[in-house]
């Protein structure tokens, strides 16, 4: 949150020409796969799917009947207003929340993600909105909770801290130390954190709890970047985010959620007054001004 | 005491800024002080007691006084080091002392009543101890139920199966010519044997920040200055030869007091360096955040109830080795206080995450010093009881301060 008071336009324009290796710009890259085709591509078999799966909390049907697939080399972004069930989606894939019905399939064989580290033991990582960290602990050791770097009962610090610059590095994160309790952090250097974290295990498909929702430009950029990167190795992402810059600097398909149901899959060129219109359920046409409006104001602010 | 030794100070500051020397040790010392698991408040607050029991009653620091401050602080010193061990992790046993009674007693009635050997009595107790936390654990994590309460219940539970076990003579006395006894009245180390355990710590701590340190400079991080190695292994050697060589004019360092530092030391190991002493912070820091980071969460909290209990059963049965005898009083009263308000004046937290396996020791000495400083003094209980709670308050208000200051820093 120390970001926003720079010049605007100077880290936006970071996001446009990412510098990362194996980065081509990420609007070309989704324009590339996608050329003029208003159906979401299928590139593979998917990674993960979900089939039929529903949840509900008490009285409240946080997700009815869903069907979903991730595929490698895919950005796939979920969108939804408030409610819709989009952090339910997520939790689900994280293996936080289990469903009441349905299957989720991994390679198409179907699997229970019961707790976490099921899921992140089948490649799954998931990045919750609320990150997860261990306030008193420190950098190393939150990004290595829970599989610890060690031979017999004994941990290995230095290895683990040389792993850490490593995926800091690689996120061009500034954080002051990696022997800082996290609690000292700002938001964004703990969103990095957050995500470096879910990236150490090599997992195959990255799920992304509003990552950018307390980002400053330059980091939400940052982040964004590391997206295109993530798929530009072969890893599945699921973001999750109402940002319209997000959608439109990455998503190579966008699922839309509305009430617990999926409203519709639409590619990443859709437009952010479609995808309004479908996420709040107003289809009037004549309703294009105001939206315009929000679509100015969220991309004005980077997010 | 060494909570800092192989990380913190200097070398986070020299991440950022690879500072010389000079101003590394001196960031060393404001972390010392002010750090995550800061001993000096502790250590300043013990020397004050020191000071004033010492102004008061020359007595008090000879060295034969000293010897038997540390064998009084053993028996509570152990269970302290057990409630450091669920404080750590979030909960709170407050049967502790109970669990020590009844380990007494079976120990007694096991050996002098029904003829065991002493080493089946005292297996069967600790036996028993493991087998408290285990219930404890599972009720906590399955049911959920707060652990004041079970604890609580437990307290009174125990309380009543010692006097159960105990019969109706209510006291039994170990014959006072038996090993265990024996050994822990009588035994002290040789001070050949005492120098030769100082030279080998010494040399290990040495030997393993010089390995750190090397091992660092080969993974291109960033390190440690000499100056603070020598410092610090300096510190620790004065300490060591001053306590050792002090306490060798009078009777010596007692076999039970090297048992509870190797305790808090294997402990201290176990917390920094094991993945589950790693465990042990996150749960009790951030009991969600670990569970989603893939922490096994039930089973930490339940190894750390069941460490707890089974120390404080140990206790018991050093405090039974001590007096040569298990009675109704053994484990009563006071004793679960004594050893919580022992474990928070050290510097561990009530409420989860935050302290370190020595703040048991310093704590036991700050108020054994204060019990034994009184009682050279021909004070009564009741003074004891008004000081020590005293003593307890400004611990936690130092702490809070401290704390308060480092959250602003």
């Amino acid at each position: 949150m120390r970001e926003p008071t720079e010049p605007g336009p100077t880290p936006l324009r970071a996001t446009a020409a990412p510098a990362g290796p194996g980065g081509a710009s990420p609007r070309a890259s989704s324009a590339s796969a996608e050329p003029g085709s208003t159906l979401p591509r299928v590139s593979s078999a998917p990674v993960v799917s979900l089939r039929g799966v529903s949840k509900r909390f008490g009285g409240v049907r946080a997700l009815v009947d869903v069907d979903v697939d991730v595929h490698e080399h895919e950005v796939l972004a979920v969108v939804g207003d408030n409610g819709a069930g989009k952090s339910t989606l997520a939790g689900v894939l994280a293996g936080a929340h289990r469903p009441d019905s349905g299957q989720v399939l991994v390679d198409g064989v179907p699997v229970v993600l019961d707790s976490p580290a099921a899921a992140r033991a089948l490649g799954i990582a998931t990045v919750f909105q609320e990150l997860a960290l261990v306030n008193d602990l420190d950098v190393v050791e939150n990004l290595f909770l829970g599989h610890e770097v060690g031979s017999g009962v004994f941990l290995d610090e230095v290895e683990m801290e040389r792993r850490a610059w490593q995926v800091l590095d690689q996120l061009a994160a500034s954080v002051p130390s990696v022997r800082d309790p996290v609690r000292t952090l700002s938001g964004g250097q703990r969103q990095v954190i957050a995500v470096a974290r879910a990236l150490l295990g090599s997992p195959r498909v990255v799920v992304l709890d509003e990552p950018t929702a307390s980002l400053g430009v330059r980091q939400t950029a940052e982040v964004l970047n590391l997206i295109t990167r993530l798929r530009a190795r072969g890893h599945a992402v699921v973001l999750i985010s109402h940002q319209a810059g997000d959608l439109q600097a990455v998503a190579d398909r966008i699922l839309v959620l509305r009430l617990g149901r999926v409203h519709g899959a639409y590619t990443g060129e859709t437009s952010y007054e479609d995808l309004l219109a479908a996420m709040t359920g107003a289809v009037r046409p004549g309703s294009g001004t105001p939206m315009k409006a929000d679509q100015a104001r969220g991309s004005g602010t980077g997010r | 005491m060494n909570r800092d030794g192989t990380r913190g100070g200097g070398r986070t500051l020299a991440a950022v800024d690879p500072a010389p020397a000079e101003a590394g040790s001196r960031a060393a010392l404001r972390q010392w002080f002010h750090g995550e698991h800061g001993v000096a408040p502790i250590v300043v607050g013990l020397a004050l007691v020191w000071v004033v029991l010492a102004a008061i009653e020359p007595d008090f620091l000879s060295a034969e006084n000293l010897v038997n401050l540390t064998l009084q602080s053993v028996p509570v010193g152990v269970i302290a080091l057990g409630v450091v061990l669920v404080l750590l992790v979030g909960q709170i046993d407050l049967s502790v002392g109970s669990v020590s009674g009844l380990a007494a007693a079976i120990v007694a009635v096991g050996t002098v009543t029904a003829g065991w050997p002493f080493a089946v009595g005292v297996l069967v107790a600790l036996a028993c101890g493991l087998a408290v936390g285990l219930v404890y654990g599972v009720l906590s994590t399955r049911l959920g139920l707060p652990s004041f309460v079970i604890t609580l219940a437990g307290l009174l539970f125990f309380a009543g199966v010692q006097l159960r076990v105990l019969g109706p003579l209510g006291s039994i006395n170990l014959p006072f010519e038996s090993w265990f006894v024996r050994a822990i009245q009588q035994g002290f180390l040789e001070p050949g044997v005492a120098w030769a355990l100082v030279a080998v710590w010494i040399l290990a701590y040495l030997g393993m920040q010089v390995w750190v340190r090397e091992r660092r400079r080969r993974a291109d991080l960033s390190c440690v200055p000499w100056s603070q190695i020598a410092l610090r292994t300096g510190a620790l050697a004065l300490v060591l030869a001053a306590a050792v060589g002090y306490l060798s004019t009078a009777r010596g360092v007692g076999y039970s007091v090297v048992l509870f530092v190797v305790l808090v030391i294997v402990a201290d190991v176990a917390l920094r360096r094991t993945r589950w002493g790693r465990s042990v912070r996150a749960v009790g820091s951030d009991r969600r955040a670990a569970l989603l980071s893939g922490v096994a969460v039930h089973r930490t909290v339940i190894s750390c109830f069941m460490a707890c209990s089974t120390l404080a059963a140990l206790g018991g049965i050093l405090a039974a080795g001590r007096l040569g005898a298990a009675n109704q009083g053994t484990g009563g009263a006071d004793t679960y206080l004594t050893a919580i308000a022992a474990a928070v004046i050290g510097g561990t937290s009530l409420f989860g995450g935050r302290g370190s396996a020595w703040s048991a020791l310093l704590g036991v000495l700050v108020i054994q010093s204060v019990a034994n400083g009184l009682t050279l003094l021909d004070l009564d209980q009741a003074t004891r009881f008004m000081v020590t709670g005293a003593v307890l308050l400004g611990a936690i208000i130092v702490d809070m301060l401290v704390r308060r200051r480092r959250q602003e820093a």
